[in-house]
C-alpha cells in the first residue's frame, strides 16, 4: 500500500513536469498540442475508489492548470473522465476474463490498451477544448483541433507504455 | 433524514464530481481575479523557477538568432540617438534606459521569456523579473519587432502576463498613415494575425499600412509597432472595416523583451478620474 502510493506520487511528478516542460512547449502548425498527463488518471488501480479518482483527477488537472495559467480549465476535463472510467473500463472489458489490477498495456494487451486510451483521450480532449474555446461558434475548427491533437496524444501515450511504464 | 443520508452515501461518488466540476467552472468563469493572484498562476515560486531552469538550458540553442535580433536593435537605437535623449542607469542585471517622450516618462526593463505559448486559445507569458527588479502588474511587453503583451501578475522575482495572443486583452491601435484608432484583438486563429476593429469605412487603407500603438491607454508609449494590414474588407450594412493585421511579432521566436514601465501613470490616473467625477457639476 505504501510503496504503491510511492509509486503514484513519483508518476503525477514526472507526467506535470514532462506535461508542462516538454509537451506544451510542442507547437506543431498551432493546432497540436498533446496531452499525457491523464496517463496518471488511467494507470490508477482499477478497483480504486470512485473519490480517489476523483480527488487525483481534480489535482493533477489543477497542477497542470496553475503551470500553464488556465486556471480550471485542465481540472474540468480530468475530473470528467475520472469519473466516466469505472463505466468505460467496464464496458470494454470481456466479463469472463480475469482483469488484472493495474490496466496497463503488458497486463491487457495492445488492443485492449489502444482502445482504453482512445476513448479516454477523446473525451478529454473533447471536454478540454469546449472548455477553453468556450463556444460552438466555429466548431468544424474545434473539432479539427479535437481529432489532430487526440492522435497526437494517443500516440505519446501508447509509445510510453513501451518505453516507461513496462513494469 | 435516514433516508437523505442513505441517498447522500449511495451517490457519494456522484456528488463529489457535480463539487469537483463546478468548482473548476467557477476557477474558469473567475479568471480575472485568479489571474492577479499570487500563486495560483505561472508566475508562483515553483513553476517560476522550473520554467526558469529549463529555459537557462534551451536558451542556448538559440544564442546565434538572439545575438542577430540584438544586433538589429543597437543599430535601430543607435539611429533614434540623434533626437532623443538616452541615459543608462544600471540597477541589478537590467539596463534601464529613460526615454523621455513628450507626454509622459517611460522606462524600459530588460527581462527574458521563460515560459510562453502560441498555440492555446488564451497564450499567457512568464518572465524572470519580479517585483525586486522594479516590475508591476499593467506594464507593457515589448519586443524589439514590436508589441508582445501586458504584465498581470508579479511575484517576488518573476512575473506573468497576457500575451497578444489572448482574446482577453485588447489595444488600443492606430494606423500610423491617418492617426485613426480602433481596437486589436486576436481572434484565437492564426498566431501571425490579429484583428484590427471600429476603423470607420470612410478612411483609406491599402495593405502593408502600418499599425502602432496609439498612446491613449497609460501602458504603452505612442508609435511602437504592432504589425501591418494583411487584408480588409467592407462588410455588408456596416460602418466599421473588417481588417486582418499581421503581428510584427513572431511569437513563436522571442526570447529577450522590455518591461515599460511609465512612470507618471499614477498622475495621469488621478487627473483623468478627475475629470470624470467632476464632469457632472458643470
Amino acid at each position: 500500500m505504501g510503496r504503491e502510493i510511492i509509486k503514484y506520487a513519483i508518476m503525477f511528478t514526472v507526467l506535470v513536469l514532462t506535461q508542462v516542460l516538454f509537451l506544451n512547449q510542442v507547437q506543431i502548425s498551432g493546432f497540436v498540442n498533446p496531452y499525457i498527463y491523464i496517463l496518471f488518471i488511467m494507470l490508477l488501480p482499477v478497483n480504486a475508489p470512485r473519490y480517489v479518482l476523483l480527488l487525483g483527477g481534480f489535482f493533477i488537472g489543477l497542477s497542470i492548470d496553475i503551470f500553464s495559467n488556465s486556471l480550471g480549465i485542465h481540472a474540468f476535463a480530468s475530473v470528467f473522465i475520472a469519473f466516466l472510467r469505472p463505466p468505460i473500463i467496464r464496458a470494454i472489458t470481456n466479463r469472463e476474463e480475469d482483469m488484472a489490477d493495474y490496466p496497463g498495456l503488458a497486463q491487457n494487451g495492445l488492443g485492449w490498451f489502444l482502445y482504453y486510451t482512445a476513448i479516454m483521450v477523446l473525451l478529454h480532449h473533447v471536454a478540454l477544448f469546449f472548455i477553453e474555446v468556450f463556444t460552438f461558434v466555429d466548431i468544424l475548427r474545434t473539432l479539427y483541433r479535437i481529432v489532430l491533437s487526440s492522435l497526437f496524444s494517443i500516440f505519446v501515450i501508447v509509445l510510453s507504455q513501451f518505453i516507461v511504464f513496462r513494469d | 433524514m435516514r433516508s437523505l443520508l442513505r441517498f447522500l452515501v449511495r451517490n457519494f461518488a456522484f456528488l463529489l464530481f457535480l463539487l469537483l466540476e463546478v468548482v473548476s467552472l467557477v476557477m474558469v468563469f473567475n479568471y480575472n481575479s485568479f489571474q492577479r493572484s499570487r500563486f495560483l498562476n505561472s508566475a508562483n515560486f515553483i513553476s517560476a523557477s522550473f520554467y526558469n531552469t529549463t529555459s537557462s538550458v534551451f536558451q542556448y540553442f538559440e544564442l546565434a538568432r538572439v545575438n542577430e535580433e540584438l544586433a538589429n536593435e543597437n543599430a535601430y537605437l543607435r539611429s533614434m540617438l540623434d533626437g532623443g535623449t538616452l541615459e543608462e542607469i544600471s540597477s541589478h542585471d537590467s539596463i534601464v534606459i529613460t526615454h523621455e517622450l513628450p507626454d509622459s516618462r517611460f522606462v524600459f526593463r530588460a527581462a527574458r521569456i521563460i515560459n510562453n505559448s502560441a498555440n492555446k486559445q488564451q497564450n499567457y507569458i512568464t518572465l524572470d523579473k519580479g517585483l525586486d527588479h522594479g516590475i508591476q502588474a499593467d506594464q507593457g511587453i515589448l519586443a524589439p519587432e514590436g508589441v508582445v503583451g501586458v504584465v498581470t501578475s508579479v511575484s517576488k522575482s518573476y512575473a506573468s502576463g497576457l500575451s497578444l495572443l489572448n482574446p482577453r486583452w485588447s489595444i488600443s491601435a492606430k494606423l500610423k498613415n491617418s492617426g485613426y484608432y480602433g481596437s486589436l484583438r486576436w481572434n484565437g486563429q492564426n498566431y501571425r494575425q490579429a484583428d484590427l476593429q471600429e476603423i470607420p469605412i470612410h478612411v483609406n487603407l491599402a495593405t502593408g499600412d502600418t499599425v502602432v500603438t496609439s498612446g491613449y491607454s497609460s501602458i504603452f508609449p505612442e508609435g511602437l509597432l504592432i504589425g501591418t494590414i494583411l487584408s480588409f474588407d467592407k462588410p455588408q450594412g456596416e460602418n466599421y472595416y473588417n481588417i486582418k493585421v499581421k503581428l510584427a511579432v513572431d511569437f513563436k521566436s522571442i526570447r529577450y523583451v522590455h518591461v515599460i514601465e511609465n512612470v507618471k501613470k499614477e498622475e495621469l490616473k488621478a487627473l483623468e478620474n478627475k475629470v470624470i467625477n467632476g464632469a457632472g457639476n458643470y
